[in-house]
Order: C-alpha cells, then sequence, then structure tokens
C-alpha cells in the first residue's frame, strides 16, 4: 500500500514537468516515459519467461499508422484505444503461432514480423501511389507528454497486478522450468499468450500516442527495428526481473545517447552495441541483480 | 473392473523404428502401490511419461476413472488428478521451498491460492520431514531435501494417482531407509501409487504388486514375492544361465 501511494506520488511529480520547461527537457521527457512504458511493459512477459521478443517496433508502427490512418475521422483517444485491440490481437496471432517455438527460433521470428508488416505497407503504398501520412493534431508535447505518463501508470499498475495473480506465478514458475509447469496444471501456451498480449497492446498505444510527434509517418520510421533493440537493452540495463527494473536503465540510457548523437550523431550504433557487451558481460542482471548482489554481501556480512 | 483408478489398454509407444513400449496392458486399483519394475532401458519410464502426458501415446488408451486421458495434454491430465516425481529432481531455482511446494497447488487438481496455499504447503514440508525449512533456498539442501520437496510439490494438488518415478534411486543406505518409510506413510494413507524402482528392499516392503517389463513389453504381474521368483523376470534381468 505504501508503495502505491508513493508510484502515485512519483507520477504526480513527473506530470508537472511540462509546467517547468517546454523545450529541451520535455523533449527528453517524453522520450523516457515512452521508453520507459515500451521496456516495462517488454519486461512483464520476457522478464519472466526468458522469451526474448523483438517484435515492439512491429506493434508499435502498427500504433503509429492507426492514428495516421484514422485521425482525420475518429477522436485522438478512441484511436490509442483502438490500436491497443489491435496490438493484442497481433500479439495473440504472433503467440499462437511462434510460442510453441523456443529461445533462438522466437527471437528471429520477432524481429521478422516487424519486417514483415514494414514490407506489406510498403508494398501497399507504392501499389496506391501514397508515399506517406501526414498526422496533423493540436496535440503538442505536453500532451504527448500526459498520455504517456498516463500509459505508463497503466502499464506499473497492470504488473503490479499481475505480479499478485495467479498468472504472473505461473509465468514465473514457465520461466524456471516447462516441464513442471506442465505438470503442474499449468496451461503453458494459454499463459504465454496472454501475457505476450500485454506488451503488444502497450507498445501498438504508444506508437498511436506518439504519431502525432512525427507529423509526417512512412514504414521505415515507424517500423524502424532498432527500436525493438533499443527497449531490449534498456530493460537488461535495468533489469528485467523487477517492475522498477527497466526504469533504472531507461534513464541513464537515453541521456546517454542523448549525449553520444548531439556529440558524435554517427556512432550512436556503436554505443549501443558497446552497451550491449557491457550489459552482457558485466551486468548480465542489470543493475536490479547487481544491487541484490550488494545486499546479499551486506547480509552475509552482518551475520558474520 | 470393480475400482480400478488406472487402466492401461495396449499402450505402445514408437521412437521411430524403436518400439520403445509395446502394448502394455495394467491395471491399479483404488488404494493400491504398484511397482513398475524392469532392466534400464525396458521402458518403464517411457510409460510413466505416456501416463503422466509428457509424451503422446502411438496407440492404445488409458483412462482415470472410466474416463480416458491418453491423448490429452500434461496440464489437463495433473488437473483430472496425476501428479508425478521427475527421474531427475526438477526443481524451480528461482524459488525458495515452500514456493516450490506451493506450485503444486494453485493450478493442479485440488486448487489453494494465497495464504491457504502457503499453509498447506507448509503442512506438507512437516509431512515429508522439512518442517520449518520453507524459506531456505534450494541450494541449501541435501540430495534427499530436494526429492522431499518435490514430493511434497506433487502431493500439494491432492492427487488421486501418485506417479513417482525412481524416487528413491541415488540415495545413500541411511536415507534409503528414511524415503522407505516416508513412501510407506503414504501408502498407509490410503494413496493410489504408481513407483518405477530398481531398490528391492523398497519393492519387497511397499508394493502390493508388481509388473515386470522387459524391451518394452509386460512380461510378468503379480506380488513382489511372485514375481521376483518368475522365471522370465531372471532371464531378464540376469540372463539364460540363472534361470
Amino acid at each position: 500500500m505504501r508503495n502505491l501511494i508513493l508510484a502515485a506520488l512519483a507520477f504526480g511529480i513527473c506530470a508537472l514537468l511540462p509546467f517547468g520547461d517546454n523545450g529541451y527537457w520535455l523533449g527528453l521527457g517524453v522520450t523516457i516515459a515512452m521508453f520507459t512504458t515500451l521496456a516495462t511493459s517488454w519486461a512483464l512477459f520476457s522478464g519472466p519467461t526468458h522469451y526474448i521478443s523483438l517484435a515492439t517496433a512491429a506493434f508499435f508502427g502498427v500504433g503509429t499508422y492507426v492514428t495516421g490512418l484514422g485521425i482525420d475521422t475518429l477522436p485522438f483517444w478512441s484511436l490509442v484505444g483502438l490500436a491497443g485491440l489491435i496490438g493484442a490481437v497481433l500479439a495473440a496471432l504472433v503467440g499462437l503461432a511462434t510460442l510453441r517455438l523456443s529461445g533462438v527460433y522466437f527471437v528471429i521470428f520477432t524481429l521478422g514480423l516487424a519486417e514483415l508488416v514494414r514490407q506489406v505497407i510498403t508494398w501497399v503504398q507504392n501499389n496506391t501511389g501514397q508515399k506517406g501520412l501526414y498526422v496533423l493534431t493540436d496535440l503538442d508535447e505536453a500532451g504527448i507528454y500526459w498520455w504517456l505518463l498516463g500509459l505508463a501508470a497503466a502499464v506499473f499498475l497492470t504488473g503490479w497486478l499481475i505480479g499478485r495473480s495467479r498468472l504472473g506465478f505461473a509465468l514465473r514458475i514457465i520461466g524456471d522450468d516447462e516441464t513442471v509447469a506442465a505438470h503442474s496444471g499449468i496451461n503453458t501456451a494459454r499463459a504465454k499468450i496472454l501475457l505476450f498480449m500485454v506488451p503488444g497492446a502497450v507498445a501498438a498505444m504508444t506508437g498511436a500516442i506518439l504519431a502525432p510527434r512525427y507529423v509526417y509517418i512512412e514504414p521505415s520510421l515507424a517500423f524502424a527495428p532498432i527500436l525493438s533493440f533499443q527497449v531490449v537493452i534498456m530493460a537488461l540495463l535495468g533489469g528485467a526481473s523487477r517492475l522498477w527494473g527497466p526504469l533504472v536503465g531507461v534513464i541513464p540510457f537515453t541521456f546517454l545517447l542523448e549525449t553520444v548523437s548531439s556529440n558524435f550523431p554517427n556512432q550512436t550504433t556503436l554505443v549501443i552495441g558497446i552497451a550491449f557487451l557491457v550489459i552482457v558481460y558485466l551486468l548480465p542482471n542489470g543493475f536490479v541483480g547487481l544491487l541484490d548482489r550488494v545486499l546479499r554481501r551486506t547480509k552475509a556480512n552482518e551475520v558474520q | 473392473m470393480t475400482n480400478h483408478v488406472l487402466s492401461l489398454r495396449g499402450v505402445t509407444k514408437r521412437f521411430g523404428g524403436l518400439v520403445a513400449v509395446n502394448g502394455m496392458d495394467f491395471d491399479v486399483a483404488e488404494h493400491e502401490v504398484v511397482g513398475l519394475l524392469g532392466p534400464n532401458g525396458s521402458g518403464k519410464s517411457t510409460t510413466l511419461n505416456l501416463v503422466s502426458g509428457a509424451l503422446p501415446l502411438t496407440s492404445g488408451n488409458i483412462t482415470l476413472w472410466g474416463s480416458r486421458i491418453s491423448g490429452l495434454p500434461a496440464q489437463t491430465i495433473n488437473r483430472k488428478g496425476v501428479s508425478r516425481t521427475f527421474q531427475l529432481v526438477r526443481l524451480l531455482p528461482s524459488m525458495n521451498v515452500r514456493e516450490n511446494v506451493i506450485v503444486g497447488a494453485v493450478f493442479g487438481h485440488r486448487r489453494r491460492w494465497g495464504h491457504d496455499a502457503s499453509e498447506h504447503a507448509d503442512h506438507l514440508l512437516e509431512r515429508v520431514g522439512l518442517g520449518g525449512k520453507g524459506d531456505m533456498s534450494l541450494g541449501q539442501l541435501t540430495y534427499i531435501d530436494t526429492k522431499r520437496v518435490e514430493l511434497a510439490r506433487t502431493l500439494a494438488s491432492d492427487p488421486k494417482v501418485l506417479l513417482l518415478d525412481e524416487w528413491l534411486a541415488g540415495l545413500n543406505p541411511t536415507e534409503l531407509q528414511i524415503g522407505i518409510t516416508l513412501i510407506k506413510s503414504l501408502r498407509d494413507e490410503g494413496r493410489t501409487i504408481i513407483l518405477v524402482e530398481h531398490v528391492m528392499d523398497a519393492i519387497r516392503s511397499l508394493c502390493d504388486r508388481c509388473v515386470v517389463m522387459a524391451a518394452g513389453t509386460k512380461i510378468a504381474e503379480g506380488t513382489p514375492t511372485q514375481v521376483l521368483s518368475d522365471k522370465e523376470v531372471i532371464r531378464a534381468y540376469l540372463g539364460d544361465d540363472d534361470a
């Protein structure tokens, strides 16, 4: 209960950001809110199951296109909801097709999915002679920020509820030993698909909310595969085993990327690559794992 | 066909050209402890895997209280009341002892959740001789204790049939006596058990009836004394000279 109040307070403070600054810091705030939402929802599924999903860009892109196509006819809030629905359904279909696969096959399939959707949209556009979509709204940067913050709060609440539910427990068991899970009465396929729908829906909604920021959207922008990798790196840097883990990775990594891309715009990919190596070699369980290790060591010292 | 809990009829499993289990027929009555014996590679564990749903049958059928369970996925068979341990102990490393037992209670035949499940787990840990060790991590346990945790997990869903796959294997002589006493206490509770076992002492003192397999086929069935003196059985284990 105390944690809930603290979290609500933290969100309240974050919501005040647009009143303090409307330029650089707000832009950074939008980026952080976006990656927090994406990485936290990603870790809800991939944390316990250890299935590395690279499908974020696919769902995100679908979301931006929902807004892009519907902005002239439907109100913005309904597009966000619609994107969530489409994202969840798409995730369920992907889940049905792939979650029986394990390990590396799942990774490759999810990576391919973003590319597939992108190619399909490009093909449709080529055949209709249309090149991109203009998204013109009166939603400003502060509005986008508040939308994302609201979504992030919803993700944290969902994650907290799942963590206390039987579904969350089932996912932890599946992550440890899928055979034991099945022999303990868990419908493993159903549990995995249900939970995979969460990051699918959230990524699509994030895309829908961010579409107005891009103004002009085209497939190579909306479905950029780099997004999927950034989300994975940030979540792993923070640690996917705790709900707040990814957040701890998102904030420093966003600042790092910001600094690098403004000072060395051509070396951004290099930094991402190095960061990935550092995480794999030095921080296999992220900051959360590091913290756990330190805590355990101090505890052990006290006992002695 | 009075009170058969579990019946196997013509149960067959083929792996490519290899017939691992060939037309097995046997029944298990309520409150009965049936031993499944046979030399290495005779298909005992495979038979158990077919009953628990870990592997699909090639042909034949298995019924639980008269309703067919063969062809169902493992989780459904577990929910209907068949619970098992594994030949090589399978525990969940990210969880402590109590949580490992709760795993069996939440989704299985009889379901519990929250405080109820936790209390039930503690009760079962007490039952298998691990009282007060619920908060320990798995790394702190001895080998027999890991086996106890797994047993407590399989008991946690109040199964109708318990499948023990070489539960006594690998124990030292002292642990073996403790293990036999533990299984015997389960038997005294009136549980229905199929156990795959090599340990002869255990078979004599625990089993009401034995089914002996060799090369995937049933070669003998009867009380432990009957089957252990059966000519076919001796030939299967020791060769023609001793039969």
